[in-house]
């Protein structure tokens, strides 16, 4: 096998195509496009059979700015702002947890590692639900507050725990000489890790902390469905009754909406990841974009984030 | 003090997610595998077709797919998966849903399972005078398929939590049941408990379990 080159992609399963390859390729590529093909014309048939289709279902989104100023903006708004406040309420307690748990001390060792193992084998939505009922059994917190607080409540609690694996990966990565260095000159426990270890693995690790954004915003979609949190997803009901029942219309709004905000998360976070690999002045430790999927299962120790 | 569990089915609440976890995990598997042999493949418009189909689905909410099977698959375009009874249909659908987002996380792992396997390995392999298809029977797959074993069980698990996103359509798993019974007695604190403990003794032996087989199974570099 050569070195693939160029455009190629370097894989190790098949060699540059030589002629009969070509030949075959070209063939697989035909059946490709015809199954691709009959598929499109069998979605658009049964969409067209319902009507959906039609043109004043779908205009709403291109010429009416209430459309957008009524529904999708405050919803998109509400999502972000979710997400936004779960995200900064979460990273200090994943940091607190995460190095809890590289104490030497067992007792906070123990605690925290509970408590992650805890949060992340239970799914989100049962959080939100304890959440909400809490919220409303426990405190003065209004009804229409409250899918907010639940939903912030859930997604703070199961996303503390995976930042706390973040983190804890992110600190495990920098190389033992930056340890070593600070003992040499005399630094205590805490001082290496608030002046040498922590600044330097905030940086490892956001590639993988703007990755968890995402993961963040699409939980929020939960609230929407379960709680009547009023965002994007939650925005179709009262879209598609207003608008001639284009449910169909609305659904690909919202759907392109959440793809078009996570793709702008995920290119930025392969971007600064490239750009950390790629740094010279850095100790070259990353926690990856993909490291957060693995980071948010419970199990027995998670990888160490150097990869 | 577990007076207010009568009435409720809990333990049918919880099979009912582990029968969504299966299913979507075996759709899932095959349809994942599909979709990473076209991401890798020879083939520039399967691999163009697998990574958008990727690179969509994992950002678009599993909660929109799910409430999207049901409101517009089932309810406009009257799509019922060959089922009469809503309950059926809605396990169906939500199965369908899970389906479809959980194999873009199985592309994604078999994808990065192949990418482990070190180019040298394959140069080396040819230095010997192994053929093609020996190369990858001997060397490349059997390497592949260790490194994948750690990332496929964090998305079984990810899948098991996931389940409870079928409650938004109203399929009678534990998520749904824990709703109605935190809306009708008044013992919030042991209901939840009892849920998070159901879940853990789903998720946390498989993360045991799966855990030590990946560290088992995969190869030191």
């Amino acid at each position: 096998m050569r070195r693939a080159t160029g455009d190629e992609p370097a894989t190790v399963l098949y060699d540059v195509p030589g002629p009969r390859a070509r030949r075959r390729n070209l063939l697989w590529t035909l059946l490709f496009l015809l199954a691709l093909g009959a598929v499109v014309w069998w979605v658009t048939a049964g969409l067209a059979a319902k009507d959906q289709l039609t043109a004043d279902k779908w205009k709403p989104f291109f010429t009416d700015a209430r459309v957008w100023e009524t529904y999708l903006l405050p919803a998109l708004r509400n999502t972000v702002v979710a997400a936004a406040l779960a995200m900064v309420l979460a990273l200090p307690l994943g940091a607190l947890l995460g190095i809890a748990r590289l104490s030497d001390h067992r007792l906070p060792r123990a605690a925290a590692g509970a408590v992650v193992e805890f949060f992340r084998a239970i799914p989100v939505l049962i959080l939100m639900l304890f959440a909400n009922a809490a919220y409303a059994e426990f405190t003065a917190v209004g009804p229409e507050t409250r899918p907010l607080y639940a939903v912030v409540t859930g997604l703070v609690l199961y996303n503390a725990s995976v930042l706390a694996e973040v983190v804890r990966a992110g600190i495990l990565a920098l190389p033992a000489g930056q340890t070593d260095a600070a003992k040499a000159i005399g630094m205590r426990k805490g001082q290496t890790m608030a002046y040498v270890l922590l600044p330097q693995s905030v940086t490892a690790m956001l590639p993988a902390l703007v990755s968890q954004l995402v993961v963040i915003v699409k939980d929020t979609a939960l609230g929407g469905a379960m709680l009547g949190f009023a965002e994007l997803l939650a925005s179709v009901r009262p879209m598609s009754a207003n608008y001639g029942a284009n449910t169909i219309a609305c659904f690909t709004v919202v759907a392109v909406l959440f793809v078009l905000l996570n793709l702008a998360l995920t290119t930025l976070a392969s971007r600064l990841e490239r750009r950390l690999r790629r740094g010279r002045r850095s100790t070259g430790a990353v926690v990856g974009a993909d490291a957060v999927e693995d980071l948010a299962a419970p199990g027995p120790d998670a990888p160490p984030g150097r990869d | 003090m577990f007076d207010f569990l009568e009435g409720y089915d809990l333990l049918g609440a919880f099979w009912v997610t582990v029968q969504l976890t299966f299913w979507s995990a075996l759709g899932s598997l095959l349809w994942g595998t599909l979709l990473a042999a076209m991401r890798v493949g020879p083939v520039p418009l399967m691999r163009g077709f697998a990574s958008a189909y990727v690179g969509i689905v994992r950002n678009i909410p599993l909660t929109v797919i799910i409430v999207f099977t049901s409101l517009g698959l089932f309810q406009t375009l009257g799509i019922s998966l060959g089922a009469d009874r809503f309950t059926t249909i809605n396990f169906r659908l939500a199965v369908l849903g899970l389906t479809a987002y959980t194999s873009a996380f199985v592309c994604e792992a078999l994808r990065s399972g192949i990418n482990t396997v070190p180019l040298g390995q394959v140069e080396a392999a040819r230095a010997l005078g192994l053929s093609f298809p020996q190369t990858l029977r001997l060397i490349v797959l059997p390497q592949a398929f260790r490194s994948v074993v750690g990332p496929l069980a964090n998305v079984l698990i990810a899948l098991t939590k996931n389940t409870t996103v079928a409650a938004a359509i109203g399929v009678a798993e534990a998520a749904l049941l824990m709703r109605e019974m935190i809306e009708n007695e008044a013992q919030l604190i042991l209901i939840s408990a009892i849920f998070a403990f159901g879940f853990l003794c789903l998720t946390l032996p498989t993360g045991l379990l799966l855990g030590r087989l990946a560290r088992k199974a995969a190869v030191k570099r």
